[in-house]
């Protein structure tokens, strides 16, 4: 590739970027996918199209379809013409929602999660109650009980404030 | 009065919106490949057929449990178990997208055939177009549930032994397998959790709710030692380097229900295996009257329109 073809290829590069990184999650609509973890990599492949690689949060996870879409579509209005394809390795982890995701999430009434549990080898069965450092995150107050282990979504658990008394959700830690 | 007569204009067709390629409707019905952009290639050495027939036995499993557990829906006791359920069959449903589309990327032989031109993704054709013969799944996967305390001690038992599996199944030669074992690893680990709590709970409960958790734990049991019963396939596999020996799990799944049982204060009970017919169970594609009614469902409607579009 020729010195200004490679110059115009990082530009293509740097808009596409800029225009993936701008896509939100589609349940989240406070995070944007790359604030989530979720938006891996953009690059060129050796045809001139921009790829965009994405991870699914959960084996389940019902939102990839339309996520790919909204990246297309998000990648289509910058004038990019893009494709979608999916990583499952390494498999994602809450620890890659990124500071500002977690603000963005505090901020809507969602509280982030902790650390994600590090272990190879056997996973102990744990028959207590799920121990987090959980705080409302409306009222700041960390005396917070679980009300379902699950919520509603894959990636949340349903907690209630002790103290305002307020319900929220919670990110479980993977 | 004016009589107002009516110009035609876009809105008179309220299905028209619907038929474009907008990826908003329907919401997250949409089929996509979902290894789309994975390298699928089967490693060196291994024979694809194998490959595809073990990643339809662990995909199976999960596809029918997901079934058996949406099931649920509407039905559990109250409202955080009923979204508990259809979250952990959430999970099953994924793990099982991506284990049949492995095993259609291994071995395209093992994909029923349609008529030309049908736009059924091979995922679904595996779900919606095998037989019960043709599925491989283990038959702790297929029985009925009974009550919510069978149900528990079903779900404890399927992800504590399919936790150990995927544990192992993370070091899989296969790519594609260790990847979906890595994740499936940590939602295991919850559904399993969950499960654990809610059998000590229903055990150190009220004398109705401990009768029932040692009925659904009598009901369950005789198909607990087809889990640890390796099949040929599964042996291949297991020898090839992409699979795991299920025997070879047998003692740290035990030591997991022990912990359990101890917790709740009950004894393994003292129930006969449920046996094969000549010697040949789930994994066979031998299984219980309960699999074809749940196939009957669960098929019916993506059989009735094979060539249709979703």
């Amino acid at each position: 590739m020729s010195g200004a073809m490679e110059q115009v290829a990082q530009q293509v590069l740097e808009r596409a970027r800029t225009a993936a990184s701008a896509v939100v999650d589609p349940e989240l609509p406070v995070l944007t996918l790359a604030d989530l973890g979720v938006l891996r990599d953009v690059t060129l492949d050796d045809d001139g199209v921009v790829a965009v690689a994405i991870t699914p949060t959960y084996s389940g996870c019902p939102a990839m379809a339309t996520m790919r879409d909204d990246l297309v579509r998000g990648l289509a209005a910058a004038g990019i013409e893009a494709r979608v394809r999916v990583v499952l390795d390494p498999a994602w982890t809450t620890d890659w929602i990124t500071p500002s995701g977690r603000a963005a999430l505090a901020a809507a009434g969602i509280s982030p999660p902790g650390p994600a549990p590090r272990r190879t080898g056997p996973v102990p069965l744990r028959l207590g109650p799920p121990r987090r450092a959980v705080r409302c995150p409306l009222c700041g107050s960390a005396d917070v009980e679980v009300t379902s282990e699950f919520g509603s979504t894959a990636c949340k658990a349903l907690y209630r404030c002790r103290v305002c008394r307020e319900p929220f959700d919670h990110v479980k830690e993977i | 009065m004016p009589v107002r007569t009516h110009e035609p204009d876009e809105h008179d067709n309220a299905y028209a919106e619907l038929l474009t390629d907008d990826a908003r409707w329907a919401f997250g019905t949409d089929f996509t490949d979902p290894l789309a952009g994975v390298d699928t290639t089967v490693p060196d050495g291994v024979d694809p057929a194998t490959l595809a027939t073990y990643c339809l036995m662990l995909g199976d499993d999960a596809l029918v449990l997901s079934q058996r557990l949406a099931q649920w829906c509407s039905n559990a006791p109250d409202l955080e178990e009923d979204i508990a359920f259809a979250n952990i069959a959430l999970d099953l449903l994924g793990q099982a997208r991506l284990l049949l589309a492995r095993a259609a990327a291994a071995d395209p032989g093992q994909v029923p055939a349609l008529p030309a031109g049908s736009p059924v993704p091979d995922e679904d054709r595996l779900a919606f177009f095998r037989d019960g013969p043709q599925v491989r799944n283990v038959r702790l996967a297929e029985i009925d549930d009974g009550d919510f305390a069978q149900a528990v001690v079903r779900v404890l038992l399927f992800s504590a032994w399919r936790l150990e599996l995927f544990t192992d199944l993370v070091r899989s030669r296969d790519a594609v397998l260790a990847a979906v074992a890595a994740k499936g690893v940590k939602e295991l680990t919850y559904h399993r959790d969950f499960a654990g709590r809610w059998f000590v709970v229903l055990a150190r409960g009220t004398a109705e709710s401990r009768r029932r958790l040692v009925a659904g734990l009598e009901a369950v049991w005789p198909y607990r030692d087809e889990l640890f019963a390796t099949h040929g396939v599964e042996r291949a596999a297991a020898q090839a380097g992409v699979g795991v020996d299920p025997a070879g799990v047998e003692a740290r799944v035990e030591a997991v229900l022990d912990q359990a049982l101890g917790a709740a204060g009950l004894e393994r009970p003292d129930v006969r295996p449920r046996s094969g017919v000549q010697g040949k169970a789930g994994r066979d594609g031998r299984h219980t009257e309960a699999l074809s009614l749940l196939l009957a469902e669960m098929q019916s409607v993506a059989r009735a329109h094979p060539e249709g579009r979703w």
